[in-house]
């Protein structure tokens, strides 16, 4: 499949390049960011089914030193659509209108939750349901906007020229679903990894049914978006393409039993990594069904790309500091690791 | 056309990011000072060792916390709105302002937060210096933060180090883009009434403690820092900001004219203390002021002309009352704070300061006053640079997403719920913590385990709640 096909003619080799880079970093932005803030936002989706409050001041205090640094990605990924692909965010943004209010609202719950909960203690049930209540929303929400973005968004002269619920349909909601199982298994095996005692146990008793359900999920999407979108359909079985891309669904077999041997053994790191691998699988799969479309089904990354100035001018600061980001995104992560005992906590 | 109780979706969304931004500004406004507080505390406990010292770093952490987690969800909403509700001006300044909020995103945005990880829970699994390290960090990013926000919304009044091609702004000059005719001013000014607001707190707080007996040692440090902080910064601002006027003048002289309640640009202008202005009769009611002072002060010459409101098209002027009535405010707190910050040096000169309990408690009351004057001044400003997003090059009407009136109507009355419930909840906390004060388990002192019992914490959240052991 040649991806290039679909570039502008007689366009220099910067204005080619350029795109797929920023492509390629803001797709590493949003993967890094459903990563780091799915696990967190999972311990949210969780915490209606872990009751004791030393339980969920655990859960809450193995991600409390990391949600504000995981959370940036989300930024740094909004921010960079908008550098690099000014066009498409400005598409993007209007057309899932509704959905990204609703996450930014139900971050803000989730967010303050981190804090208030401890403060207002011991009236602090009513925090418990804003953490609850806010992950779970940002996460649906998320789900549905990937939904409302995959299956396609009117455009007219490089404009949204669709209604306010274009976005609301059941693939919509069928994303929105997987997002929140999917983030709960991220969570659930990373208590497995963080914590010892009680949470443990609960974590990994959520954890089967959980992977179970992504798996559930990841087949209903990969099954759906064919026959609904021809231009899926196209993608993957055209022959020889078909042959290299069948890898991913044997790829995501195989990371699902070693996730379920992970879970079922209590091996924390093997089941984190393997639900981590899942994700990025799932994720691979969404962009190699719609690249180059930024904006499916008709504005690709050359579409939609800004000055190539100003993409380069973004493009240097990040080589220079995405490398210190992580540096010390890793430094923290160093710095509090362990795992945590029933009990335990840093406020 | 669509509307929703008549008023269309720009409206709606001018409304929403007004409300928005208004909330969002007053944490960081209280963060950036507050950090380097900390981070001042900090070092001078790692340099003297005194107790106190470290007492204090950790109860204002905590308070930070709070504040802290208000500013970063409040200020992702605001990144997403320039798509959400802002699209066309996305598109048409994306290619100069977009890198600008980029690198604040890659300089600032990660470092605090990431740091912020250390300085909230590494007090025990850190070696001191780290620590304070960290909390530096924090402060740093919290500047860098402001630096790029500010350039770029510098930008939008001052473009600069552009060209415009088919309606679309394109970069030509990266730094004259970032170090654009008002952005020095409105860097400093911002920043100064950060440290400004954040050193009120802080008199605040220590002089309420120290009326009411409370932590002598740490209200006596709290009111000098703060005091010293006022004495130096209050008077600067007054500097910094006629200067900026001086700025507004030259490049956006409908705004001054607005600030000024200039009309008539054919006779020098009064400095109006009070006025009521009447837009459709282009002319100010029940005026009280010093004459040809605004030209003195402007133009250094009380005879000098410089343009009215009248002198631009009704289009191109911004809502003539709110500008003017917001300065006077913002301009009244800072004579305030000059003159609470000039009484206050004197007495201590005298060594009477802390007996002076009519000062204090007099003080104790002043904390909101920063914040205000730094509401009322963005308002001047961003209200002043209408009818453009970005001066000469796009209006604010032109500038909106399509998007319905209805949505915007919903998604402005949920941000209206959300943010009046929880930030206020916030600040309620903040203000319960305060009151509390730096005792108990709120700055308890590490005992040199790995991480704390979790019941520490409990135990500091009952008693400040005032519930029964």
């Amino acid at each position: 499949m040649n991806l290039f096909e679909l570039a502008p003619a007689g366009a220099s080799s910067l204005e080619l390049t350029l795109p797929v880079i920023w492509a390629l970093i803001i797709g590493l932005a949003v993967a890094l960011y459903v990563i780091m803030d799915g696990f967190d936002l999972g311990i949210g989706i969780l915490f209606p089914f872990l009751r004791e409050e030393a339980e969920r001041d655990l859960m809450m205090n193995s991600v409390a030193p990391f949600w504000d640094g995981n959370e940036t990605w989300l930024v740094l990924g909004g921010a960079g659509l908008w550098v690099a692909f000014p066009q498409a965010f400005a598409i993007i943004m209007p057309a899932l209108y509704l959905p990204i209010i609703v996450m930014l609202l139900a971050l803000v719950f989730r967010g303050v939750a981190f804090e208030f909960r401890w403060v207002a203690k011991p009236s602090h049930r009513i925090w418990d349901v804003a953490f609850a209540g806010g992950s779970t929303i940002a996460a649906f929400s998320q789900g549905l906007a990937l939904g409302g973005l995959l299956q396609g968004i009117r455009v007219q002269d490089g404009k949204f020229a669709g209604g306010m619920l274009d976005f609301l349909t059941p693939f919509a909601v069928l994303c929105g679903l997987a997002l929140v199982v999917g983030y709960a298994l991220l969570g659930a095996t990373w208590l497995m990894l963080r914590t010892h005692g009680p949470v443990e146990v609960h974590a990994r008793r959520l954890a089967m049914p959980l992977l179970v359900g992504l798996l559930v999920a990841i087949a209903a999407v990969s099954v759906w978006t064919p026959i609904a979108f021809s231009r899926i359909a196209e993608r993957w079985f055209r022959v020889p393409d078909f042959y290299w891309l069948s890898q991913v669904p044997l790829l995501t077999l195989l990371l699902a039993w070693s996730c379920r041997r992970g879970i079922l053994h209590g091996r924390g790191l093997q089941a984190f990594a393997s639900a981590v691998g899942l994700f990025l699988l799932a994720y691979a799969g969404l962009v190699l069904s719609n690249l180059p479309y930024l904006v499916p089904p008709s504005v690709t990354v050359w579409d939609a790309a800004a000055y190539p100035a100003s993409q380069l001018f973004l493009l240097i600061g990040v080589c220079l500091l995405l490398p210190v980001i992580l540096g010390y995104t890793v430094f923290i992560y160093w710095t509090f690791r362990g795992r945590l005992q029933h009990g335990e906590g840093y406020h | 056309m669509d509307t929703v109780f008549g008023l269309d979706a720009n409206t709606f969304g001018r409304l929403q990011f007004a409300f928005t931004i208004s909330f969002h500004i007053i944490f960081p406004a209280f963060t950036i000072g507050l950090s380097a507080f900390i981070a001042t505390l900090e070092l001078a406990w790692l340099r003297t060792g005194r107790e106190h010292l470290h007492r204090l770093a950790r109860f204002w952490t905590k308070v930070f916390a709070v504040s802290f987690a208000m500013g970063v969800v409040s200020g992702i909403t605001m990144s997403y709105q320039f798509g959400t509700n802002w699209s066309r001006f996305s598109e048409v300044v994306g290619n100069v302002i977009g890198p600008l909020i980029g690198d604040e995103v890659l300089t600032a945005f990660f470092l605090e937060a990431t740091f912020l990880g250390v300085m909230l829970f590494g007090w025990n699994r850190v070696p001191r210096g780290l620590h304070a390290a960290s909390s530096v960090m924090v402060a740093i990013g919290t500047a860098i933060s402001a630096f790029w926000i500010l350039s770029a919304n510098s930008w939008m009044h001052t473009p600069a180090g552009h060209v415009m091609r088919d309606g679309i702004a394109y970069p030509v000059d990266w730094s004259e883009i970032i170090f654009n005719p008002s952005f020095p001013y409105r860097l400093s000014h911002m920043l100064t009434a950060c440290y400004i607001t954040t050193a009120l707190v802080v008199l605040s707080v220590g002089a309420r403690y120290w009326v009411a007996g409370r932590f002598k040692t740490e209200a006596s440090l709290m009111v000098r820092m703060g005091l010293a902080a006022l004495l130096v910064l209050a008077p600067l601002q007054l500097v910094i900001g006629d200067l900026h006027g001086l700025n507004t003048a030259k490049h956006q002289p409908a705004k001054l004219a607005a600030i000024e309640g200039h009309w008539d640009g054919s006779k020098p202008a009064d400095l109006l203390l009070f006025a009521i202005p009447d837009a459709a009769a282009e002319r100010n009611r029940y005026e009280v002021g010093i004459p040809r002072g605004a030209s003195l002060l402007i133009k250094k010459d009380p005879d000098a002309l410089f343009p009215g409101l009248k002198d631009f098209p009704r289009e191109d002027r911004p809502a003539v009352g709110r500008v003017f009535w917001s300065f006077r405010i913002m301009v009244g707190i800072g004579m305030v704070l000059i003159g609470a910050a000039l009484l206050g040096g004197w007495l201590w000169w005298r060594g009477r300061l802390f007996e002076s309990h009519r000062y204090l408690s007099t003080v104790a009351w002043g904390w909101p006053l920063g914040f205000i004057a730094i509401l009322a001044g963005w308002l001047v400003t961003e209200t002043g640079r209408q009818p453009w997003v970005a001066h000469g090059i796009l209006r604010t009407v032109d500038a909106g997403s399509p998007v319905s009136a209805a949505a915007v109507a919903t998604s402005l009355t949920l941000f209206v719920l959300v943010y009046g419930v929880v930030f206020s909840i916030g600040i309620l906390y903040i203000r319960r913590m305060l009151r509390r004060g730096p005792q108990g388990a709120a700055t308890a002192v590490p005992d040199g385990v790995p991480s704390r019992p979790l019941s520490a914490a409990e135990d500091a959240a009952r008693e400040a709640s005032g519930a029964p052991a």
